[in-house]
């Protein structure tokens, strides 16, 4: 059995301030993403002795010496048969000072759907290279796609350290091709670690074999990372999922709250995507664009005087505004403008094409609206060489895997945000309107791609006659 | 609390909102929603932030439990308990039934548990239920570590784990052609020491079998065998009375209880905090058939 590096009791200071933290792995085949993976479950204790006993096993009748913790990763079937990674598996590991949800995304066959996805709700991008190759295509790309989504920090694991004799040039060499590639890229917080997931250099322990290294280890870099800016956000955006209307009070014994309830009770219930609200608070009811005072907000666990981004909450208003399921409650400073032209960077995730005239939907918040593709402008070029930035090429359609620029004419006025601002309400799905199928991740507004963006192709509204409101920009 | 206090939720809290949020989504974009309930410590977590998501009024879905006809007793008496604690409306799919008019038979190990399948798909296509709640962690299983919080079953009920919908930000893809329906995972992403911080924290009810307790059982196959008229004695075991808990409530006939002095849920955090074993593979026969039982039974329409 392998040694454990420490024994961290995931049992102390339980549910006391404990956050939460998410991350999404990415890299290229053999750069040890599994084994780091591996590492991190097995020196956290959150590897139990029979799922152990199970990778001793398979390690052993597959002729090694030693427990393969890649294998503590394997999910179905078909991978274990043929030795890849399908799907975006989801992981838990957990400290006394935070718990982290893990989105573990293959590196090889369908790496953008896969990055795309866990890049959408990371807090940090767990970006591996192995130190013999440095920073590759791969890594470019996968960089790139953490930019686009504006993922708030990414940490680079210089892994297989011990291969290049934990050679502090080597690792200096690529910390610094990183910071320049980061930096083209727009890349808002980086930090290099040399790491041998294997050995277990740096992952939860520092190495004393990498003495010139005197920064933090990879979990320790996973405790400390900034995660104040939930709080802290941009302007309230509330995405109405339902009306609450009971008709009479029912018993609630579970409940520590019990509000006045009568015939009169309408509260809207959601979840607050970012900034804050307070009770007394005027806030504007989108599209509509009428203004209300906020009354209460309620939650079975006693009304509160302010709520953050994060919280689900229901919010009672002073007056009889018309207000239902797929409108945003947002604070009255710079709401987004209300637009039937949208400009979006789209990651295309399926294997059927983007055409220019295809119907489909946009979801968006709690809404959906139909939608027609009016123009494809362009790819994003992801084959880009080191020194230089992804461009645009002109194309007709999108395809499975591609990241375009496209304008869609929407149904009805939607109020979405630019996705620079807000990771939340500036983002889209597209549905396929035949079979329900999604289809593609959308990022409102000029590329997010801060370097490239000056590359766009200019675009200008090909339909005004539709046009609302002043789109995102 | 003032602005300079803010702070990110605590991890709980998150989970809370989350599930809170999957939960409303559901019933406010499906025809009929129905939430798969045991009597389980994860299905009562379930029940409980369903019932949070709606309050003030009361849960707008009923909810469904297959009874494999092998339940414990302290488990069916605690079900009917808290459906009715939580204002809800309780259907009963029983696999006895479907026993005894021969739509099903005994399997040769006595395991009721894969049973339960088709008395679960005929009762979604019964009630026309186009969304189905289960309890299903990713943390219990590496099939489900791979498996959408939103999840699509074809017309058969049957998972096709290599063929999911990309699920991205908060924004959850219930869309599905007539015959289809969509299952549902309030609580992927809680694990199980998670679960019991939330009971503990929010004082939820369990069954007492979830607490140590004494009763007679047999050390069989490397884990405790409840001795009851299920799994009556054989002769080879050696029955001792001690004290247990479960980890894990389903069929009598393939869970088995672990030693434990835990007798209330500060005292379980505890004991899981520094438990070896993982929650299934201590007590769950059911999961040790083959590599991917979970797996297999997943794909042909089970939980």
């Amino acid at each position: 059995m392998p040694q454990r590096a420490s024994v961290l009791s995931p049992t102390a200071n339980l549910t006391g301030g404990r956050t939460l933290l998410r991350l999404a792995t990415a890299g290229s085949v053999d750069d040890g993403k599994s084994t780091l993976v591996g590492r991190l479950l097995f020196d956290t204790n959150s590897v139990l002795a029979d799922t152990l006993d199970h990778v001793e096993q398979v390690s052993r009748r597959r002729g090694l010496d030693r427990a393969d913790l890649a294998l503590l990763t394997d999910g179905l079937r078909a991978e274990r048969e043929q030795g890849i990674t399908i799907d975006v598996a989801y992981r838990y590991f957990a400290t006394p000072a935070r718990k982290f949800i893990l989105a573990d995304c293959p590196g090889h066959v369908q790496y953008t759907r896969n990055t795309v996805t866990g890049s959408s709700t990371a807090d940090v991008i767990v970006l591996l290279v192995d130190a013999r190759k440095g920073v590759v295509e791969q890594t470019r790309r996968h960089l790139a796609v953490a930019s686009l989504l504006r993922v708030p920090h990414v940490v680079l694991i210089v892994n297989k350290i011990d291969l290049v004799n934990y050679s502090e040039d080597v690792f200096t060499a690529i910390a610094t091709d990183f910071a320049l590639l980061a930096r083209s890229l727009g890349v808002l917080d980086t930090h290099c670690i040399p790491v041998s997931a294997t050995e277990g250099d740096n992952v939860v322990t520092r190495s004393h074999r990498t003495p010139w290294y005197d920064g933090q280890t990879v979990l320790g870099y996973l405790e400390n990372v900034d995660d104040t800016r939930l709080a802290v956000g941009s302007d309230l955006r509330f995405p109405v999922q339902h009306v609450v209307r009971p008709q009479s009070a029912v018993p609630a014994p579970w409940a520590a709250s019990a509000p006045e309830v009568n015939g009169d009770y309408r509260g809207y219930a959601g979840k607050i995507e970012s900034g804050r609200v307070r009770a007394g608070e005027e806030i504007v009811v989108l599209p509509r664009g009428s203004h209300a005072v906020v009354e209460a907000i309620d939650t079975p666990d006693g009304p509160l005087e302010l709520a953050v981004a994060g919280q689900s909450v229901v919010i009672r208003l002073n007056s009889d505004v018309d207000v239902s399921r797929g409108d945003i409650l947002a604070a009255t400073d710079a709401p987004p403008a209300p637009i039937r032209d949208l400009a979006a960077t789209v990651c295309w995730l399926a294997e059927r094409e983007l055409t220019v005239g295809a119907r489909v939907l946009v979801q968006h918040g709690t809404s959906i609206t139909k939608a027609v593709v009016k123009s494809i402008e362009g790819v994003l070029d992801l084959d880009f060489e080191a020194g230089t930035v992804p461009c645009w090429r002109p194309n007709a359609t999108l395809a499975l895997n591609d990241i375009g620029r496209i304008r869609l004419a929407l149904a009805a006025p939607l109020p979405i945000d630019s996705y620079r601002e807000h990771r939340v309400t500036g983002a889209f799905i597209i549905v396929d309107d035949a079979d329900g199928w999604t289809l593609g991740a959308g990022l409102a507004g000029s590329t997010p791609l801060t370097a490239i963006s000056a590359s766009a192709i200019p675009s200008e509204p090909q339909y005004p006659a539709q046009q609302q409101g002043k789109g995102p920009s | 609390m003032t602005t300079d206090q803010l702070r990110p939720l605590t991890e709980l809290q998150a989970l809370e909102s989350e599930s809170i949020h999957i939960i409303r989504e559901v019933a406010a974009t499906f025809s009929s929603p129905i939430m798969l309930f045991s009597g389980g410590k994860d299905s009562v977590v379930m029940l409980h932030l369903a019932a949070k998501a709606f309050w003030p009024a009361p849960i707008p879905f009923g909810v469904l439990h297959v009874d494999t006809g092998h339940n414990f007793p302290e488990v069916l008496q605690f079900r009917d308990e808290a459906v009715e604690f939580y204002g809800a409306s309780l259907k009963i799919a029983s696999v006895q039934d479907y026993i005894d008019d021969g739509r099903l038979r005994e399997r040769p190990d006595g395991t009721r548990n894969p049973l339960q399948t088709l008395p679960l798909l005929d009762a979604i296509a019964a009630g026309r239920h186009d969304a189905v709640f289960g309890g299903g962690r990713r943390d219990e299983e590496r099939a489900r570590a791979k498996e959408r919080v939103f999840s699509m079953r074809d017309e058969f009920g049957q998972w096709d784990p290599r063929n999911q919908r990309p699920e991205l930000w908060s924004l959850y893809n219930g869309r599905h052609l007539p015959g289809e329906h969509v299952r549902v995972f309030p609580l992927s992403n809680w694990t199980e020491l998670d679960v019991w911080d939330y009971i503990a924290s929010e004082k939820i009810n369990v069954p007492t079998i979830y607490y140590a307790h004494e009763r007679p059982v047999t050390f069989r196959d490397g884990m405790w065998i409840a001795i009851t008229e299920v799994t009556p004695v054989r002769p080879a075991d050696v029955v001792e009375l001690r004290s247990v808990r479960y980890r894990t409530v389903g069929d009598m006939s393939c869970t088995a209880a672990v030693l434990s002095a835990a007798s209330t849920a500060h005292d379980v955090i505890t004991e899981v905090g520094l438990s070896q074993l993982t929650e299934r593979g201590a007590t769950r026969a059911d999961d040790r058939l083959s590599e991917a039982a979970m797996e297999d039974r997943k794909r042909e329409g089970y939980f």
